[in-house]
């Protein structure tokens, strides 16, 4: 099976959807003639054409909006956000207009529309630059939100954001564009809400996605090594739908629970599976559920220091140690 | 009091000074029939009916949230949707009434979403202020000030992405023109050439804040910053307002311009039922319009001096407007409100349509 990056699966969803369907276009800042900010665009524009490939001013309040507006009316915008920290100047449109609007019209109206880009700390972009929003963005309903952690993953899920007929939310990571994997030559598809177990195990379930999934799978390494642990890690891969009975019955082998996740802990996406873990399987539990996550502040420039607010191997090995005992 | 709105006069106007029916024997109003006429204006009645019973409702509690009258601004929408040919697609804000019954929409829907009820347009999720009808080409009604400007920049992309021989009609109060979103709309349409017409509804305040108080300089002159045609004119003439935008219409339709109308117009109730309008302008002002340029005495006298309307017409388009409006609201009282049950369908359509379910997990969260 090839090996590509996380990136070139992207580009490989984005080009085979480009193909299949003639209502896909492509627009965002520097998405064609520079390539994509990220390259994840690359080569598209010489490919498809200006018609379909599409640069747009710095103005996202206006091209996302737009884009909705366009999806309405039955073209698939996949819009690029350059980092999805700049979905705040949007909100008004992600959230009134995208999330409501098949709503308020009682089901007349559809908005078929993908924003994707980056949605991650650890670049040492600061504050302004590393927000995580898929929390705030699942808190709307009408809203599918969508975290991939792999090559694989990232594909077969892009691919279904593109036919989805709701508005996705598709949030990628700058420290995984250069990740590879093993992505078959032929078509594929990922349902949304379909969590993955990432590794098997019975002592504990560590629940993350995104990024952190990785971080836990070293993680767990570690676990088996040097302390005999073993752990389970569930990849949700998709925030909203949500798998949670992948979750459930994970909980249900092992007992004990550690959610991982790059996120500011107040309301996050933790604390949402916290409470329908303790609600659906109270009697399943040995222990309280615990959780690491962002160190509640905004994103440190600092580069040393930044790692040591995120999720990381050290930090998830100690939390799952206390997780356990 | 607050200083009454000023608004730009330009060639259209210079041009109307010098050639009084300028207007009226345009060929787009020159090709009306006497029956078309009457029908345009018994739009404007039926909006003016439909308003006053709303607002009887609304005084009762029968209707809750906000309610946003379009009276003495009928003409405007009337004389625009009037225009629409079947790829012509339109979006306004939550002054919405008027657009939804001039493209057609039942006004026994229109009456229940304002109840609340299962029957309304919107199966009362929307309210007053989110009326739709996708099968019109009505995009909303929508809630925030501005919000819809990209969106009609985006069913103007549509069109034209499509190879459609179409345009939007994009309407916003006088009030959003300091949007942001409305200035990256503007870039937007005149650097790819959407076709889209940028209406600007100017009764003269944005809420309780006169034209003066809100906006700098002249407001439909800021396409030019953007080289976008732009004009303006007054709302209360049907002639007026068709010829006018069927200029921009064609343009949009034939070589995919952008442009930016004001139209000149006034409401006589408060920003919404809820603002009791004492505080920000006289009611001599008021009273004025009302004499001067209310849209139902003008089109009326213009069309009685033609010959196209009669006293007895006059009387049974009222008669038969106000009926309508009863009759809206006697369905919307006998109307069912939505189910608990209703409360998550049309989230996702997905959920509305299981069988072609292609995701998994859940969806909804206690």
């Amino acid at each position: 099976m090839p090996v590509i990056t996380y990136r070139e699966a992207l580009r490989h969803a984005l080009s085979e959807e480009l193909d299949r369907d003639p209502n896909v276009v492509i627009l965002g800042e520097e998405v064609a003639q520079f390539n994509g900010a990220y390259k994840v665009t690359e080569t598209l524009l010489a490919k498809y054409g200006p018609k379909r490939i599409v640069d747009t001013p710095i103005s996202e309040a206006g091209f996302i909006g737009m884009g909705i507006g366009a999806s309405m009316l039955g073209v698939r915008p996949v819009m690029e956000l350059m980092f999805w920290s700049f979905y705040s100047v949007a909100f008004d449109q992600i959230l009134n207009n995208a999330a409501n609007v098949r709503y308020m019209s009682g089901g007349q109206i559809n908005c078929p529309i993908v924003i994707r880009g980056p949605a991650n700390g650890g670049t040492n972009v600061g504050a302004t630059h590393s927000h995580t929003p898929e929390n705030v963005l699942a808190n709307h309903p009408g809203v599918k939100v969508v975290v991939p952690s792999t090559p694989y993953d990232a594909k077969g899920l892009l691919k279904s954001a593109i036919r989805d007929n709701d508005p996705v939310f598709f949030l990628e990571n700058t420290m995984l564009y250069g990740d590879k994997g093993e992505v078959p030559e032929e078509e594929y598809l990922i349902p949304l809400g379909k969590a993955d177990i990432k590794r098997e195990g019975t002592d504990l379930s560590i629940i993350t996605y995104g990024r952190s999934a990785m971080q836990s799978l070293a993680a767990a390494e570690l676990l088996e090594k040097e302390y005999d642990i073993s752990a389970e890690v569930v990849d949700l891969r998709s925030i909203r739908p949500l798998d949670i009975e992948t979750v459930l019955a994970s909980v249900s082998r092992t007992h004990r629970v550690l959610i991982v996740e790059e996120q500011k802990p107040f309301a996050s996406v933790g604390s949402q599976l916290a409470f329908m873990i303790q609600r659906e399987a109270f009697d399943e539990l040995d222990g309280p559920i615990h959780r690491l996550a962002t160190v509640d502040a905004p994103a440190i420039y600092s580069p040393p220091v930044e790692i040591e607010q995120l999720p990381n191997p050290q930090r998830i090995l100690k939390a799952a140690l206390a997780a356990v005992a | 009091m607050s200083k009454k709105s000023t608004v730009l006069a330009d060639k259209n106007d210079a041009a109307g000074a010098a050639d009084p029916g300028r207007h009226r024997n345009a060929p787009i109003n020159k090709q009306l029939t006497a029956e078309q006429k009457i029908e345009l204006y018994r739009q404007i009645v039926r909006i003016r009916r439909f308003e006053e019973r709303s607002l009887r409702s609304y005084l009762k509690k029968q209707i809750g949230g906000f309610l946003h009258l379009y009276i003495g601004q009928e003409a405007l929408a009337v004389g625009c949707c009037s225009l629409m040919g079947k790829n012509d697609h339109i979006i306004t804000a939550y002054r919405d009434h008027g657009h939804a019954i001039a493209v057609g929409m039942d006004t026994r829907a229109l009456m229940a979403e304002l109840y609340g009820k299962i029957t309304g347009c919107s199966k009362g999720k929307g309210g007053s202020m989110h009326y739709f009808d996708p099968s019109k080409n009505y995009w909303g009604g929508h809630g925030i000030v501005g919000g819809q400007i990209p969106l009609g920049t985006g069913l103007a992309y549509a069109i034209k992405y499509k190879g459609l021989k179409g345009a939007a009609m994009a309407f916003m109060g006088d009030g959003a023109v300091n949007q942001g979103a409305v200035h990256e709309s503007y870039n937007l349409a005149a650097l790819w050439d959407l076709p889209v017409i940028f209406v600007i509804e100017n009764n003269g305040y944005s809420m309780g804040t006169s034209q003066t108080r809100s906006s700098a300089g002249d407001l439909a002159r800021r396409a030019e910053g953007y080289h976008m045609a732009w004009t303006s004119c007054d709302g209360y003439d049907l002639y007026e307002v068709r010829s006018v935008m069927n200029e921009y219409l064609v343009r949009a339709r034939e070589e995919s311009k952008p442009a930016v109308v004001e139209i000149r117009t006034y409401r006589y109730r408060g920003h919404s039922v809820a603002d009791p309008d004492k505080t920000y302008r006289d009611k001599a002002e008021i009273e004025e319009y009302q004499r001067t340029k209310d849209p139902i005495t003008h089109n009326q006298n213009q069309f009685l001096a033609e010959g196209v309307l009669t006293e007895a017409l006059i009387e049974s388009i009222d008669a038969d407007a106000r009926a309508e409006a009863d009759a809206a609201a006697d369905f919307a009282e006998a109307s069912p409100f939505p189910t608990v049950d209703d409360i998550q369908k049309d989230v996702y359509w997905e959920v509305d349509n299981p069988d072609k379910r292609t995701s998994e997990g859940r969806l909804f969260f206690e």
